[in-house]
């Protein structure tokens, strides 16, 4: 399985799954001191910390491929918003509790099917790094949906709540199943080249919506399928609806067009990393 | 101890006392990756058993001490006491400070 | 999770003889148990505290005692709760991950020392619950030393080197105390805490080694965090109104001015080492005493601080109160899970009989 096939690891892949990890550490780490239980605290710190180990080992390892020097902290620190390789889900802000174990359900889920993956594929120093991440992933996955079965069949309250930030947060998830490189990539908003305007591919799978019209979505339909295997039981036994797939399929964090919430995001988390340049710490 | 809980569904906010009473306390062992039995480590808040044991794992093997986890709910567990042997003293039933479960602070004490 | 990258700085210059002494008094609290009581004179509460074993739960002991060890216990569970404030401040900015990495664990293991202070604290008849309502409410306290802000970087690695120092110091005695689930407590978080203080030692090395704007940085955090570091070890001897009690009842082992003591003489070397001043033109050895003289810390804005107007206080506990309200739904839903659960079950039951 290792070692007999050409390594075709590319930058941008390591990148892209670096910057999903260290972003959603980012946020998690917003709730130290203000989680609903203090046990809950040490869990959400936990799971952070876990994320921002697997975004170092990738960073560091994208700066390898990609020969130009640069190390974890680098890229971490010195990346201008245009640069990052995130998914959109990752860089949305944490909002209540609900939103916050939605976005970690929906980005473990995935996580832990392409670091299951990577753990077979050729790349060794990937698989190392994935086979970590696959144990870890699967227990944020856990915890996620400890959480969300219980907000979505706790109180009115609760099942409001888990209900309105699943429909919030869905439409970000086919992003999340979409392969970290596009196999084809698109001009940016408002350019619609020849040929592609509105038309379904022929390669890719669509998803319906209410009127009848083929929308496409770009997400790999293997990784889909799965991801959707494991998400599905987990909201039906929160009593929770699953939105239907429409038309807003929010994407671009894979070329660097994120939403306006990253570069806040990167602001705090840079400051004062540039404030010194060159300096050690 | 704690009387069975009706189903919540009523909306806004649950009185947060009955709900902090539905936390109710769990005792942790844990059984170290070379030793042979568990050990009490201390104790924790949770609603569930499947969460006590999650938080537990959190709380309690942080450094990887430990492999194999039990969670038990501080109301389940039956003590002896403490000075068996000891003749000198009252015998258990008549022992004013008992498990924290079962404790009920008596009125008129004054606050800590 | 992450190394103890050390490979910059040397350990803290004193810092294995606190470990050790966490090692010690472990080794005792074993050798205690083994301990018989000796004759039948006095209570049994009594003989135990002469013979220095410890004292378990369900063991009688007087009212006062327990109230002193719950209070005690308390605050010291809400310092580590409160404490995580001004260090989490600084996660989302530090400016590197592996600083990050490491603030994360830090500040979780923090909240890992508040809940295994409340469990110690649980198994004197007191629940978690009540605790935090008299910390929100105000009725129990918090160490005073968070009531500061953390202004800059530096002030992370001056929070580690500094105050946990000093908590280490008074932790490490209370190793000993008289109560066996705070003495098995104390040893767990020593072990724990001694990691922190070497980190915010080796965070000041570095900054003190690096540009002349860290080495400023470094130097301006100790200035403004050294004489409230002293003062969290109490007020003098002569004005502490709990201290005798908590003496004979060997919850407290040593006063107040001896462990400020100590902890000095283990800070001036650790401050050379790093090559920062400590603000004090006062500061020498003292040859007769062996010890260093110091200028002591303002007592006055200590018991202003602990009375409610420090430059945090208000902050601190307005954070606390929220995450707390905010949180509630939360815990209403997991309450309400279980008991749907528990229901269910019984109805499970029903069916199948």
């Amino acid at each position: 399985m290792t070692g007999t096939a050409p390594v075709t690891t590319t930058f941008e892949e390591v990148l892209g799954l670096g910057d999903d990890a260290l972003i959603a550490a980012q946020r998690l780490s917003e709730w130290c001191a203000r989680a609903p239980e203090m046990e809950e605290d040490i869990a959400l710190a936990n799971i952070a910390l876990d994320q921002l180990g697997a975004a170092r080992l990738l960073l560091t390892y994208a700066g390898e491929l990609e020969g130009a020097g640069r190390d974890e902290d680098a890229l971490a620190y010195l990346r201008d918003d245009r640069e990052f390789r995130n998914v959109l889900l990752v860089e949305l802000p944490n909002g209540d509790f609900a939103v916050t174990m939605a976005k970690l359900l929906f980005l473990a889920a995935c996580q832990v099917h392409r670091y299951r993956a990577l753990a077979e594929g050729p790349d060794e120093r990937l698989a190392g790094i994935a086979a970590k991440a696959v144990k870890e992933c699967t227990y944020h996955l856990e915890h996620a949906a400890l959480w969300t079965v219980r907000l979505g069949d706790g109180t009115e309250e609760s099942h409001a709540r888990m209900q309105r930030a699943v429909d919030e947060i869905w439409p970000y998830t086919h992003e999340l199943c979409e392969p970290v490189v596009d196999p084809d990539p698109r001009p940016p908003f408002g350019l619609a080249a020849p040929g592609h305007a509105g038309a379904a591919r022929s390669d890719a799978a669509t998803a319906a919506s209410g009127d009848g019209a083929v929308r496409p979505t770009r997400a790999d339909p293997q990784l889909r399928a799965a991801w959707l295997a494991t998400v599905e039981p987990v909201l039906a036994e929160a009593t929770l609806t699953i939105p239907p797939d429409g038309a807003y399929l929010p994407r671009g964090g894979r070329q660097g067009l994120h939403t306006e919430h990253l570069s806040y995001l990167l602001a705090e988390m840079q400051v004062l990393h540039r404030a010194h340049p060159g300096a050690r710490w | 101890m704690t009387a069975p809980q009706e189903s919540r569904t009523a909306p806004g906010r649950t009185d947060d006392a009955a709900a902090a009473a539905s936390w109710p306390l769990w005792e942790v062992f844990v059984r170290p990756r070379r030793g042979l039995a568990h050990v009490h480590v201390g104790s924790l808040h949770a609603a569930d058993a499947a969460t006590a044991l999650h938080h537990a794992r959190d709380l309690y093997t942080r450094r990887q001490e430990g492999v194999s986890i039990w969670v038990v709910p501080s109301a389940q567990i039956t003590a002896s006491s403490p000075d068996e042997k000891d003749a000198f003293f009252d015998p258990a039933a008549d022992k004013i400070y008992r498990h924290p479960t079962f404790y009920q602070v008596p009125e008129g004490v004054p606050h800590l | 999770m992450y190394g103890n990258d050390f490979g910059v700085s040397d350990e803290p210059p004193g810092s294995d003889g606190l470990l050790q002494q966490v090692e010690a008094a472990e080794a005792d609290l074993r050798a205690a148990a083994d301990r018989t009581l000796s004759g039948s004179e006095g209570s049994y509460f009594d003989r135990v505290i002469a013979v220095d074993q410890r004292i378990e739960p369900r063991d009688e002991m007087p009212e006062g005692y327990r109230r002193t060890l719950i209070r005690q216990i308390a605050q010291h569970a809400h310092s580590e709760i409160i404490g995580m404030q001004p260090e989490a401040n600084w996660i989302t900015r530090a400016p590197s991950l592996k600083r990050k990495a490491i603030l994360l664990a830090k500040v979780q293991d923090e909240a890992g020392h508040g809940l295994y202070l409340y469990s110690a604290a649980e198994t004197l008849g007191v629940s978690r619950e009540e605790l935090v309502d008299r910390l929100l409410s105000g009725k129990q306290k918090y160490s005073s030393i968070f009531n500061y802000p953390t202004l800059t970087w530096a002030d992370v690695g001056a929070i580690g080197w500094l105050v946990d120092g000093a908590a280490i110091v008074n932790q490490v005695a209370l190793c000993r105390c008289s109560y066996g689930p705070y003495a098995r407590a104390m040893i767990r978080i020593c072990k724990e805490e001694s990691f922190h203080q070497r980190q915010g030692f080796e965070i000041l090395w570095v900054l003190s080694r690096g540009t002349p704007a860290q080495k400023q940085m470094a130097q301006d955090a100790v200035n403004r965090w050294w004489y409230p570091s002293l003062a969290m070890f109490g007020p003098p001897d002569s004005e502490s109104t709990h201290s005798a009690q908590s003496m004979a009842w060997k919850i407290k082992r040593f006063s107040n001015d001896e462990l400020r003591q100590k902890f000095v003489d283990m800070c001036v070397p650790q401050a050379e080492a790093l090559g920062l001043t400590l603000p004090d033109p006062d500061l020498r050895w003292n040859e007769e005493r062996g010890s260093y003289d110091f200028t002591p810390p303002d007592y006055r804005e200590l018991m202003r601080v602990i009375s409610g107007d420090g430059p945090c206080n208000r902050q601190r506990m307005e954070h606390r109160r929220r995450a707390h309200e905010e949180g509630a739904w939360v815990r209403a839903a997991a309450a309400a899970y279980a008991a749907k659960q528990r229901q269910r079950q019984r109805e499970r039951e029903r069916v199948a009989a």
